[in-house]
């Protein structure tokens, strides 16, 4: 198969899948089925373009005018190469996951959910092969809105507040702040092509420069950059699985991986690096990760801590690419793959502690380890990597950002990681504590681990977090490539 | 050569068939007159859109009396941008009347109907299609007049009212428009207005014409609703039947602001209309109140059609903001919105014309679950609701697009806030549709009752129609290009 066709298969499938799970809505067991195939497909699809990519081709696909001037085009680079391998392996764990959550709380309009999952996945995709900032911006608004059916799944009033929360903040910042980005951009520079090495010459002043970088980073709503973060709580009202694969990898790690792709691809590391209207964004970004660790600390609903933990580690991110030294882009590319892998564990666990004991609140985890071993295990493997500890793949990028940190002498930077460790250690190990230390409550029902197909999920994503550990090649060798170009 | 009678044929094919129509007096034969003339002038347009040379134009002598002393018709890119327009949406319109009609008018008025809808059609194709400021106040007329009848037909006695309320208001704002134009008479001798156009550069500055300027500004911008001479466009359409509001929300207000948008720029010229008066500023200030006010006076309305009806003044004001940013993509956006609102307003209306068939009511509250009932309906609106937004991959993206563009490039910064602002209050109120129709139960009975097929396709077409001309912007664009350019260009 040609790469042209390998990059528009993989926008077309999820669709396509989408279709198919809406024509089979009245067999429970061939949708699901539809579901795991695509997710499969899409995923060998993108696998077929990774040697290609490592060997340092660019596939690229042109297909239409979008406006004069801006086509709606593909072009797959090293960083979304590594975006769109984590979303669809994940995707394929999640279907399975998906599948054991779903039936075992028997929630409704199950057909509606996992088609919209499709829709996402595919929007996923486009964003992370798209050649210009506009098919990009076109696919993150569509990721809003496919998405915006999952957050409201439950269509109760806490649903809808929530689903207003997400809209607000999503549509808003983007509309507002990264649709002028992207006009000034094209004003500014006359294409909204990424160019490896940036696209900006020397057009814009300094000042214009940093306005254009907070409209970008600001704009981005989905990079959960504070003061733009409160729709990530609000999205929490979704099912589990939901929060699992969108808001804790496909969702957000679109954000980061734009805020990083414009930085990288749009601005340039080089043409930036040092230019004093840009200063404040590692700022930002460590008030962020500080603040939204804090909030975790003294959050007692897991998911609400786990969702501020994601906040915190977007950030990570955000800072590792804001300080603009080449290492430690490399580790905020790292972390997009290792954080997800992580987040997603975590959230797995959450979901099937919810479905197997009815608990949502950490207070009443005590001893919950004796009686879910596997779960706890997997939760505790992805706190180890939240936190940053070998073995597991959150130290590998942590290592690399703070090397990059250091380089650069950014001690601002390295305190704020080595602050925020501490705080990650403090509200994530308790947790494992407690559940496996803590006597459990006198009374308590009587249960034993989440539905199979749940626990292999969170099994095989727990394994991940390790092996990424061990094995960190593809995604180390993407992320170089990446500077390299 | 018949090619060479195109310009003639466009009007006077619906103007014969409102005759025809009434001496037939069947309902279902005077659909069928009504159709195929419909779809002839959207050929016949389409043709002539081709046909019209880059930077040119095609000029039709009436009787073959040449231009100062015959009526002239003049076919440039911004016409021809107009035909285009209005006969494609008249042509979705009246395909999709006849089942809509069934339900909100009485049977013994159809022929009727058919016959005020061809005299309404071949009024606005005369008024794009015409050189002659005087021949287009008849057009102006004849088309107002029947918009009238076709306003009040339905049952409603609310019609009444409003259609009447419409009748004062537009008569005011074409006697504004007749005045204006004799003034002009008076000064330049010449009803042709590439004649006026070039005659008036001698006599710029004098009071007479300023006062013309005054007089057709006003005169017009009460025709196309601008803010705040917006108050009979929502009663008119939310009390039309929902196919009426459809034909008038698509057409009426936009071939006026064709229009306005002539007699600024090819016949008074910028340097005099914008500059001498100051109706930059002018213009600039009625668009965002219109945007603004008319957006939030939307958002709180209890009834479905009055809410679109609010979303139009609202629309209209980002159109006129083009306008009063009078560089080519400001002009472009004003240009191209004609077309993108057009169609995404028409795909609403007719949507809620099917709502209407099936539930009997607009009100808001009663559209809890409608996705239940009518998902097909439900979700179409929501698809143009999107293009309402500007949401990308939508029609309603390219405008805002160009307009921020123009913004922009003007170096207004808060200008281009205030329009990504304004859109995010559009954005409130199709939400507030969406929630209603998608998360809230049915009251009372919820089996499922779809609008039928004859509604469904034409108002579906529309609807894809708004993503299509939102990713493909070749002939959308591009056509509006070049009428932003005709219009700038002027007679010459």
């Amino acid at each position: 198969m040609s790469p042209q066709t390998a990059i528009l298969a993989a926008l077309v499938l999820p669709v396509a899948g989408a279709a198919g799970i809406l024509l089979a809505r009245r067999r429970p067991d061939l949708r699901e089925a539809v579901t795991l195939s695509c997710a499969a497909a899409l995923f060998v699809l993108v696998l077929q373009l990774l040697p290609r990519v490592l060997a340092g081709e660019r596939p690229a696909v042109t297909l239409f005018q979008l406006l004069p001037g801006i086509n709606f085009a593909f072009r797959v680079e090293p960083l979304g190469m590594l975006f769109a391998l984590v979303a669809s392996g994940l995707w394929m764990v999640n279907s399975l996951y998906s599948i054991g959550y779903m039936r075992a709380n028997r929630e409704h309009a199950q057909t509606r959910f996992y088609a919209c999952f499709a829709l996402a996945l595919a929007c996923t995709m486009g964003i992370a092969f798209s050649a210009n900032l506009l098919t990009l911006f076109l696919f993150y608004e569509m990721l809003t809105l496919v998405t915006y059916p999952l957050v409201t799944h439950h269509q109760d009033d806490e649903a809808r507040r929530g689903g207003r929360t997400y809209m607000v903040y999503l549509l808003g910042s983007s509309m507002a702040l990264l649709l002028v980005a992207v006009i000034s951009t094209w004003l500014g520079a006359g294409s909204v092509e990424f160019t490896p090495g940036g696209l900006l010459g020397n057009e814009l002043s300094n000042g214009e420069i940093g306005l254009l970088l907070a409209l970008f980073v600001f704009g981005i709503g989905k990079a959960a950059v504070m003061p733009f973060h409160r729709w990530l709580p609000a999205a929490m009202v979704a099912p589990t699985p939901v929060s699992a694969l969108l808001h804790a990898v496909a969702v957000v790690k679109a954000g980061v991986f734009t805020v990083v792709k414009v930085i990288v691809y749009v601005f340039g590391v080089e043409r930036i690096a040092g230019l004093s209207s840009v200063d404040w964004l590692p700022f930002i970004a460590g008030f962020t990760i500080i603040a939204a660790s804090v909030v975790a600390l003294r959050s007692d609903n897991l998911k609400r801590r786990l969702a501020y933990s994601t906040i915190s580690q977007l950030s990570y991110v955000v800072l590792a690419a804001a300080i603009l030294a080449p290492l430690s882009v490399i580790g905020a590319a790292l972390h997009i793959a290792a954080h997800a892998v992580g987040k997603i564990t975590l959230f797995f666990a959450a979901g099937a502690i919810y479905t197997a004991a009815h608990k949502t609140q950490v207070s009443e985890l005590d001893g919950i380890g004796r009686r879910m071993p596997l779960t706890m295990t997997a939760f505790a493997i992805g706190a180890i990597s939240m936190i940053g500890l070998p073995p597991a793949a959150g130290f590998i990028s942590k290592w690399y950002m703070l090397q990059g940190a250091v380089s650069g002498a950014h001690w601002n930077a390295v305190a704020v990681i080595v602050l925020s460790t501490l705080l990650n250690a403090a509200y994530f190990l308790p947790i494992v504590y407690r559940a496996f230390f803590a006597g459990p409550a006198a009374g308590e029902a009587v249960h034993g681990e989440a539905p199979p197909l749940m626990v292999a999920a969170l099994c095989i994503t727990a394994a991940a977090t390790v092996l990424l550990f061990f094995f960190p090649d593809v995604p180390l060798a993407l992320a170089r490539l990446m500077m390299a170009d | 050569m018949i090619s060479a009678q195109l310009p003639i044929l466009q009007v006077v094919l619906p103007l014969l068939a409102a005759p025809l129509i009434v001496l037939f007096r069947h309902p279902g034969l005077a659909w069928l007159v009504a159709a195929a003339v419909s779809w002839c002038s959207f050929a016949i347009a389409v043709a002539l859109f081709f046909a019209v040379p880059a930077g040119g134009a095609f000029d039709y002598a009436l009787g073959s009396w040449a231009a100062p002393w015959g009526i002239a018709y003049r076919i440039d890119s911004a016409s021809a941008y107009v035909l285009v327009l209005v006969s494609l949406i008249a042509s979705v319109v009246v395909t999709y009347a006849r089942s809509s009609i069934a339900a909100e008018v009485d049977r013994d008025s159809h022929y009727l109907f058919y016959a005020m809808f061809v005299l309404c059609l071949g009024g606005l194709l005369g008024i794009a299609a015409t050189n002659d400021a005087f021949n287009l106040f008849v057009f102006l007329e004849i088309s107002s007049l029947s918009s009238y009848v076709l306003i009040a037909i339905g049952r409603r006695r609310r019609a009444l009212h409003a259609a009447f309320q419409y009748l004062i208001m537009g008569t005011m704002g074409a006697t504004f428009y007749v005045i204006g134009v004799g003034l002009l008479y008076l000064m330049t001798g010449t009803l042709n207005m590439a004649d006026m156009a070039e005659r008036l550069a001698g006599v710029s500055e004098t009071r007479p014409v300023l006062s013309a300027l005054a007089f057709i500004t006003v005169g017009l911008s009460l025709k196309i609703a601008l803010f705040p001479l917006h108050f009979w466009l929502p009663n008119a359409y939310a009390a039309a039947p929902s196919v009426v509001s459809a034909f008038l929300a698509g057409t009426a207000t936009k071939v006026s602001v064709y229009v306005l948008m002539r007699f600024l720029f090819s016949v008074f010229g910028v340097r005099l209309s914008l500059d001498a008066l100051h109706l930059f500023d002018l213009l600039v200030g009625l668009s965002i109140a219109a945007t603004v006010a008319a957006s939030l006076i939307a958002l709180f309305q209890d009834d479905l059609k009055r809410m679109l009806a609010y979303s139009s003044v609202a629309q209209v004001g980002y159109i006129t903001l083009g306008i009063a940013l009078n560089n080519a993509d400001g002009l472009t956006a004003a240009v191209i919105h004609l077309f993108n609102h057009g169609i995404t307003k028409v795909a609403l209306f007719m949507l809620v014309g099917g709502i209407v068939l099936r539930m009997g009511t607009t009100r808001f509250s009663d559209m809890a679950g409608l996705a239940r009932r009518m998902p097909f309906t439900a979700f179409g609106f929501v698809v143009a609701g999107l293009s309402l937004i500007g949401v990308p991959a939508s029609a309603g993206f390219v405008t805002k697009w160009y307009l921020v563009m123009a913004a922009l490039e003007r170096a207004h910064w808060w200008l281009a806030a205030l329009v990504v602002a304004t859109s995010l209050i559009s954005a409130l109120y199709v939400w507030r549709f969406v929630e209603m129709a998608y998360l809230r139960e049915p009251a009372g009975d919820a089996r499922r009752a779809e609008a039928p097929l004859a509604l469904l396709v034409p108002a579906w077409i529309m609807v894809l129609a708004c993503t299509y001309f939102g990713l493909e912007t070749s002939y959308s664009l591009t056509g509006a290009q070049e009428a932003a350019a005709a219009l700038a260009r002027g007679f010459r």
